[in-house]
């Protein structure tokens, strides 16, 4: 029996909550289908803690879709680089489905609350399928299939503000968009190799070096990648998106979203193709350097004008997503390892600092602008503390998880003879200290303008205490983050380098 | 006997659970303010144990958790980590009885958060003193930096939050932005975050990129308030006098110093220093700052003020005495902290109690008001003797060796810089008394000053003076800091 599980994981982890979201889409009760979501993707979570373990034993798994053996099936390949996000998606997953309990009902209409969940799941089903999966077009599916599923839940923010739907429908263009060229780039290496297996592809491409066809695929890929990744400037779909979405919805978009994109384009850039090859290098170091740079310091500009709450974190997401494709495109072992501990750790603290601020618009009703957060650090100091707690790791804060990643990114960059590249993304990172800082000065600082009375609520605040735990565990052990990052990166860029 | 170990988690330890037991206490007043003395008492027991150990020729040591590989949180008691340690710790016990006397003299709000912030910075400033890593001194520099942030802005409004603005500002962004990258230079140099006693980088670091390295500690170490970077000092006096006189004279400034004695000497060391000359614009810097700062404070009413500027140019000794490279000089710099903390913190003491008990905060309201707060006046001519190094005080033997280090190392402007100081010196701190003793009043007051103010003031006074005798197993240390012994 075990043996049959552990065997189908890789899959199981995938379909748990694919089917699951097809069951509570017929089930009204609210509570029944907030249960059956929670427990499908708390399934999930364990699967993809049991799959770690195999992956500590085995290294890579392999599965063959259908038993129809690679290349020619579909394969899902889980190794030490893919179960890294896996993990990610599936904990932020349970977590947020705590978290969306009492913010659902308050946002959406009892009637399409089922409705939500069964996106919500189909979602993050398609996240952890677009990770597991090894072969080239299965991925563009799972794309669309998350992709689609969050442009539905983006657009279910309506019922609050109408703005949503405006927003909803730029990240399905744009979104769209990314994912034509995606496919058309696929199209193309199919085209010249015969293979959509990620593996096989990835042998094939090495004799067809030069390759005009070869070369306009990659760049059809890589650009449709990065337009899911919010890599900048293909990230204006980004601060709309999570700005209007649903409370519960942002914190898993910002948390996730991008984050199984990035690991895509690392996958395809290091792992398909060849780090030792000059397409690669020149794409590195003259595309998605001076742009990562630029995206630290752009993100953080608007960041630091935005009134809105959820913009503005919307906008410093955009600049992290610019630290960690920096630190792909540094190019080194310890550098891609410093890229997938920034993801992870920026995976917990986006989603604790969304948590925060969604809850604090719960508790007043209103949308969470710089002007009304005055004074509500006194009426509700659970809050306070946890949003305090993840400003500072956003900031890389010592005995904080932003702190790691601030630390093995710096490293990275001055081992590579990159002091120039640390002392930018410092001086980036001093500047997220002034946008964090408006907002704990707000809090903490201003006097409200009448007396607010607020019972914070422990179902709220639970998820919001365990994943700010979480960014205080990770600074002070972050020895599986940096282990597994580094195995990963072992894995994707070789032992050597 | 109590092992090394312990002795290091108890000295480090007690200012924690002060820290995590205050807010239990918060409706028993009494108790809770007995916490903070108790914890001062137990934490100097501790730093003078190690401190005999160091004396005894061993080296404590205590590795508390590792972070990740290569990276951990670890002690590592040092002669100079020694005397920095038991700096904080003695001076906590009498800052905390004396901020019991203000807060409640003052009728503070928020005592309760106060107090918990307070011990908190105490146990971030004895983790530094005793930091075995590079890491693990950022770290803490970084946690005192934001503990201390509830205490500036302590009053909660428009002026404390402009204030607090400029600190964190100032504070963090030059630690993140230099500080860090160059810690992270270091370990890529030479490959670990350790220190050594001799310095680490010699023959691993290209001496021509040295003082570069140099310059993003220098200004990375905001908190040692070399120009241009000393605004904050000044900004930070907003907050309640105990916060300045032991943050903002002992523990966060000296943290400050004490860093930057430890890079000089830990990390760069004094023979590397003097060989590729690394530090010689560092000398310069520091004498400028000496001097300005000493000018500056003349022209400041504010009594806070004043001292605050006082400060930044007797750090700026410290700084100096660091990067003029000689052994003497470093005996110097290092007694200094000692002699310094006691004198300026007995200064800043007098400030208080003259805002609590007169309600007066300028130096030009003092006229005549000697007679009706004599002892105060007394501490406060005592304590500035001593920051003019006149004997018998204390300040006396660390202006002493700072010379003879200055004439060691063959800077013979830096002897006439040291001695145009001690005139401004003279000039700025000796007013205070002088208006109060020999000008004539020209109001009536009513004064009334706590005896919890009082007493701490004329003990930490008392220091000074015991300094000056009992100044050698603090020499002892800073000999065995330069491998005389």
């Amino acid at each position: 029996m075990t043996d049959i599980l552990i065997k189908n994981l890789p899959i199981l982890v995938v379909l748990c909550p694919l089917m699951m979201s097809l069951i509570v889409v017929l089930i009204p009760n609210i509570f029944l289908s907030w249960l059956l979501t929670f427990a499908s993707t708390f399934v999930a979570f364990i699967f993809s803690i049991l799959l770690y373990q195999e992956v500590q034993i085995h290294s890579t798994i392999s599965y063959a879709l259908g038993n129809w053996a690679p290349p020619l099936g579909i394969e899902y390949v889980i190794d030490k680089v893919s179960i890294f996000p896996i993990i990610i998606i599936t904990l932020i997953g349970f977590l947020t489905t705590i978290f969306s309990s009492k913010m659902m009902p308050d946002e959406i209409n009892e009637t399409s609350i089922s409705k939500v969940y069964s996106l919500w799941l189909l979602a993050i089903a398609g996240l952890i399928g677009l990770v597991t999966t090894g072969d080239a077009f299965n991925l563009f599916v799972f794309l669309e299939i998350s992709s689609l599923a969050s442009v539905a839940l983006v657009a279910m923010g309506a019922q609050k503000d109408k703005q949503a739907l405006v927003a909803a429908y730029n990240y399905l263009i744009i979104g769209a968009v990314g994912a034509s060229l995606y496919v058309i780039g696929v199209g193309l290496l199919y085209g010249i190799t015969g293979t959509l297996n990620m593996a096989d592809l990835s042998e094939r491409v090495v004799d067809l070096k030069n390759n005009k066809a070869l070369i306009a695929g990659f760049g059809f890929m890589i650009v449709g990648i990065m337009v899911k990744a919010a890599v900048f400037p293909m990230h204006i779909w980004l601060p709309r998106a999570y700005a209007y979405a649903p409370s519960a919805v942002s914190v898993l978009l910002a948390a996730t979203a991008t984050k199984a994109s990035l690991y895509i384009l690392a996958r395809i850039l290091f792992s398909v193709f060849d780090i030792a090859d000059n397409l690669i290098i020149n794409t590195l170091s003259y595309i998605i350097l001076p742009l990562s740079i630029i995206a630290m310091f752009a993100g953080t500009i608007m960041a630091v004008y935005e009134k809105d709450i959820k913009r503005l974190l919307a906008h410093s997401s955009v600049a992290q997503i610019g630290y960690i494709t920096l630190a792909f495109a540094i190019g080194t072992k310890a550098s891609v390892a410093a890229g997938f501990i920034h993801m992870f750790n920026h995976a917990l603290i986006k989603g604790a600092l969304f948590m925060a601020i969604t809850s604090i618009s719960f508790y007043i009703q209103k949308r969470v602008t710089l002007s009304n957060l005055s004074g509500l650090g006194r009426a509700m100091p659970i809050t306070f503390f946890c949003f305090v707690i993840c400003s500072l790791s956003l900031a890389g804060l010592p005995l904080t998880a932003g702190f790691i990643s601030k630390l093995y990114l710096i490293k990275a960059s001055i081992s590579a003879d990159g002091l120039w590249i640390a002392i930018l993304i410092l001086f980036s990172s001093a500047l997220s200290v002034i946008y964090l800082w408006k907002m704990i000065e707000a809090l903490w600082l201003q006097q409200p303008r009448k007396e607010i009375i607020i019972k914070e609520n422990p179902t709220i605040y639970i998820s919001l205490l365990i994943i700010t735990f979480l960014n205080i565990y990770f600074g002070l052990d972050a020895s599986f983050v940096v282990d597994s990052s580094t195995e990963a990166a072992e894995k994707l860029v070789g032992v050597s380098k | 006997m109590i092992s090394f170990e312990n002795l290091i988690l108890i000295t480090l330890l007690s200012p924690l659970l002060v820290c995590l037991i205050t807010p239990l206490l918060s409706s028993k007043p009494i108790l809770r303010d007995i916490l903070g003395p108790l914890g001062g008492i137990i934490s100097s027991w501790g730093a003078i144990q190690l401190m005999a150990s160091i004396l005894n020729g061993e080296q404590p040591r205590l590795e508390l958790l590792q972070i990740a590989e290569g990276i951990s949180i670890s002690f590592v008691v040092t002669p100079l980590g020694a005397i920095f340690g038991l700096v904080a710790s003695v001076l906590w016990i009498f800052a905390a009885i004396y901020s019991v006397g203000y807060m409640r003299g003052n009728k503070e709000k928020n005592q309760t958060r106060f107090y918990i912030f307070y011990a908190m910075a105490v146990h971030a400033a004895l983790c530094i003193a005793y930091a075995g890593d590079l890491l693990t001194l950022f770290i803490f520099y970084e946690v005192l930096t934001f503990s201390t942030y509830p205490l500036v802005t302590h009053k909660q409004n428009e002026m404390a939050q402009k204030a607090g603005r400029l600190y964190m500002s100032i504070l963090v962004g030059t630690s993140v932005i230099l500080l860090l990258p160059a810690i992270i230079w270091v370990w890529v140099v030479t490959g670990s975050l350790e220190m050594s006693q001799n310095g680490v980088l010699d023959g691993k670091m290209n001496p021509k990129y040295a003082p570069y390295l140099l310059a993003m500690f220098v200004f990375g170490i905001g908190k040692a308030a070399l120009m241009p970077i000393h605004k904050w000092l000044p900004a930070a006096m907003v907050a309640p006098t105990p916060v300045s006189a032991l943050l903002h004279a002992v523990a966060v400034v000296k943290a400050g110093v004490f860093t930057m004695l430890l890079i000089l000497t830990n990390v760069f060391g004094i023979d590397f220093l003097s060989k590729t000359g690394a530090s010689n614009w560092l000398v310069w810097l520091a004498s400028f700052t000496l001097l300005t700062t000493s000018i500056i404070a003349i022209y400041k009413d504010d009594i806070k003020a004043r001292l605050a500027y006082s400060t930044i140019s007797q750090l700026s000794y410290i700084t100096l005495g660091g990067a003029l490279a000689s052994s003497m000089a470093t005996q110097g710099a290092t007694l200094h902290i000692i002699t310094h903390a006691a004198g300026k913190i007995t200064l800043f003491f007098v400030a208080g109690a003259i805002y609590v008990g007169a309600k007066m905060s300028k130096i030009s309201e003092l006229n005549g008001h000697g007679k009706s707060m004599p002892l105060i006046f007394l501490a406060f001519f005592v304590g500035s003797l001593s920051i003019i190094g006149v004997p018998p005080m204390g300040g006396s033997w660390s202006k002493f060796f700072l010379m003879l280090g200055a004439a060691e190392s063959g800077y013979i402007t830096v002897i006439a810089v040291f001695c145009i100081s001690t005139i401004l010196n003279a000039y700025y701190l000796m007013e205070i008394p002088a208006r109060a003793f020999f000008f004539k009043k020209e109001r009536e007051v009513k004064i009334k000053i706590p005896i919890l103010i009082t007493i701490p003031t004329l003990i930490t006074c008392f220091l000074t003076i015991l300094l000056f005798f009992f100044i050698e197993p603090f020499e002892n240390l800073t000999s065995i800091m330069v491998n005389k012994l």
